[in-house]
């Protein structure tokens, strides 16, 4: 790859190639078909690792699964691979097990997104606001974000504790009773959307605040002077500005919800973690895909929940699309 | 022997682009700008009531990990009594250490450091080299290649999760850390952000300049991108790190409780191994401090560089 007649010397646009002897001009040659192959080819070779890498372990395994979807494949014996053609596809099917699970998915992905992100937009609007200490408010906002899955749901399973957990403490002086916030199903679900919640709401205000910063004072100045209110401005002139943010973080919290695992498996402590509750009341399509997969040891079964999995995404990317549309449509 | 790449690379480059790159030096205010418009719409100073709930949001986000402190250095009994403790009890460090026992956190602990180190390294230089390319260089197919990389950040990794797993097996990785390490050391976000940052602060004329001296690419990319690169290779690093420690999914299916990560070991602790309440949080907290103390020291940084991406993104 190296020329060797280049004296990469800086600032010495000197230092050319010796002219004159013959062995000199044929270096020459040689060094611009090399600078020409460098020029032409190393671009390529810049780009190659990540293509190379995601070409191995992302886009090779996504087109595999649908065909490990289509076999009988058990944990223990991996490379006996048995056709079974759409076997697993209409077992899924009449499996009350997947639509709950596909149903629990959608239930704690809403409950957890909108609330988010509703609260994320309040959030970067407050850190708009020209602040003292602003950077100690941003650094708190993200430090959830710092925690990992396993810790922050170990916290909040002890937090939303029944007998003595500080939430139930705290609505008791509010007068409500003990709440069994893991074998309620919408309580365990709030919980763990709240596990979500917090993690993420503060890295999603940053983004708006961000956003938020590019927008051109003059708009506001424009707005207040056709008499708009604060709120009337927040409204037509922050959301409208950082549209395309707002579509961002939801296609990011869309595709997290979709893939929610160890949220509801560390809050299900122990055994129930993986089958989502005693009563699968929290068990979502990524809980049932390890269930399958590596307690039931039906890898086929896995990727075709894999597949669901892809599916309820791109069904959701289409609605979100279409709502886009036709909101653009009416504005 | 440039002579003729001078002219054929001025003809190459588009006038938008040599406007934006006039007078881009690589300055620290240069820098400023990125993170705030010049015109930025900060319209109104904070009142009083903006104070009230931006504390009490700071409140919410930083109680949880108070209070894990406070769990984790009282005994059993007294974090399982109603009303809950709200301030530390006496015994944080013996629980810290039997946490770190109980759960073999020291090994979890090196293991994460290796796994998120790794690919927070391999990520950072790949992509700066392809955010490099894509910002400076011209080849045939960049736009397409570019929208490629934009189009993988929308295919869920965690989708091909099941073939992964029987590639691991099959090369005998499973239960090791390559199997971690493999499947994310390049990251499209990161080419993404590269090439945003690289396209504004590092000047054509300086790329041209190391060409006119003779420099192969690779010559350029290591004397002149890197050196003004660092900053946003420095936050890349940080957020990749980030990520890759608190990475759970996977980590926990194609690793055991032999050889886990930190978020795979703490799995452990809920999953009835340990009954002690206030050893799950010391685990729990344990578990957290490494990116809290890095939080703490580069909490700005971290903050501007997701900012930084997110405009752009």
């Amino acid at each position: 790859m190296a020329i060797s007649t280049s004296t990469p010397s800086d600032g010495a646009p000197g230092t050319a190639p010796p002219a004159g002897t013959g062995t000199g001009g044929d270096r020459r040659r040689r060094s611009t078909l090399l600078h020409r192959l460098d020029v032409r080819g190393a671009p390529y070779a810049f780009v190659a690792p990540f293509f190379v890498v995601f070409a191995a372990f992302s886009f090779y395994p996504l087109i595999y699964t649908s065909w490990i979807s289509l076999h009988r494949v058990e944990l223990s014996t991996l490379n006996l691979m048995e056709w079974v053609g759409f076997d697993n596809y209409t077992a899924l099917w009449d499996d009350d097990r997947f639509w709950n699970a596909l149903l629990n998915t959608i239930t704690i992905g809403v409950l957890s997104t909108v609330p988010q992100l509703l609260m994320a937009l309040g959030l970067a609007h407050l850190l708009n606001y020209q602040l003292r200490g602003s950077t100690f408010f941003r650094v708190a906002a993200l430090t959830p974000y710092a925690t990992s899955v396993g810790a922050a749901a170990l916290v909040f399973t002890m937090l939303f504790e029944r007998d003595f957990g500080m939430i139930n403490w705290m609505l008791s002086l509010f007068g409500v009773d003990n709440i069994d916030w893991e074998n309620n199903k919408w309580a365990a679900q709030t919980a763990i959307s709240s596990i979500v919640i917090w993690r993420w709401t503060g890295y999603n205000a940053l983004l708006y605040l961000a956003a938020m910063q590019a927008i051109p004072r003059d708009r506001y100045e424009a707005a207040a002077i056709d008499g708009a209110s604060r709120w009337q401005q927040f409204l037509m002139v922050t959301v409208p500005g950082i549209r395309s943010t707002i579509v961002f973080t939801i296609v990011l919290s869309t595709i997290g919800a979709t893939q929610l695992f160890g949220e509801p498996l560390i809050f299900g402590q122990g055994p129930n973690g993986i089958t989502g509750g005693a009563d699968n009341q929290y068990q979502t399509l990524g809980l049932l895909l390890y269930e399958e997969g590596w307690k039931n040891y039906q890898m086929g079964r896995a990727a075709t929940v894999a597949w669901a999995m892809f599916l309820l995404l791109i069904v959701v990317f289409v609605v979100q699309r279409v709502v886009q549309r036709v909101a653009a449509r009416k504005a | 022997m440039t002579t003729d790449s001078i002219p054929a690379r001025a003809a190459h480059t588009p006038p938008e682009t040599v406007r934006k790159s006039r007078g881009a030096t690589p300055s620290r205010g240069r820098r400023r700008r990125l993170f705030a418009h010049p015109r930025a719409g900060r319209q109104h100073h904070a009142g009083p009531l903006a104070y009230i709930l931006l504390g009490i949001a700071a409140l919410f986000s930083l109680f949880p990990l108070y209070w894990t402190m406070v769990a984790a250095s009282t005994d059993n009994t007294r974090v399982t009594q109603t009303p809950p403790p709200f301030l530390p009890g006496p015994h944080l460090l013996e629980n810290l250490g039997k946490a770190w026992n109980d759960a073999a956190l020291g090994k979890a602990m090196l293991n994460s450091l290796i796994v998120a180190g790794v690919i927070a390294l391999s990520t950072v230089l790949f992509a700066t080299l392809a955010g490099f390319a894509f910002a400076k260089l011209r080849f045939k197919g960049r736009n397409v290649l570019l929208m490629l990389v934009i189009g993988t950040m929308l295919v869920p990794p965690q989708l091909g999760v099941v073939p992964l797993f029987m590639m691991m097996t099959e090369l005998g990785l499973g239960q090791k850390l390559p199997a971690v390490i493999f499947p994310t050391l390049v990251s499209a976000v990161g080419v993404f952000f590269m090439r945003q940052y690289l396209s504004e602060a590092l000047p054509d004329e300086l790329v041209e300049a190391g060409r006119v001296d003779g420099a192969h690419s690779l010559r350029i990319f290591w004397s002149i991108v890197l050196p003004i690169a660092r900053p946003p290779m420095a936050v890349l690093f940080m957020i990749t790190f980030v990520h890759a420690w608190n990475d759970f999914f996977w980590p926990f299916i194609v690793l055991d409780m032999s050889n886990p990560t930190v978020p795979v070991a703490l799995t452990q602790l809920s999953a009835g191994y340990v009954r002690d309440q206030s050893l799950i949080m010391a685990g729990a907290l344990l578990g957290t401090l490494p990116l809290l103390a890095m939080f703490i020291v580069f909490g700005r940084q971290i903050v501007g560089g997701i900012m930084q991406g997110a405009v752009k993104g």
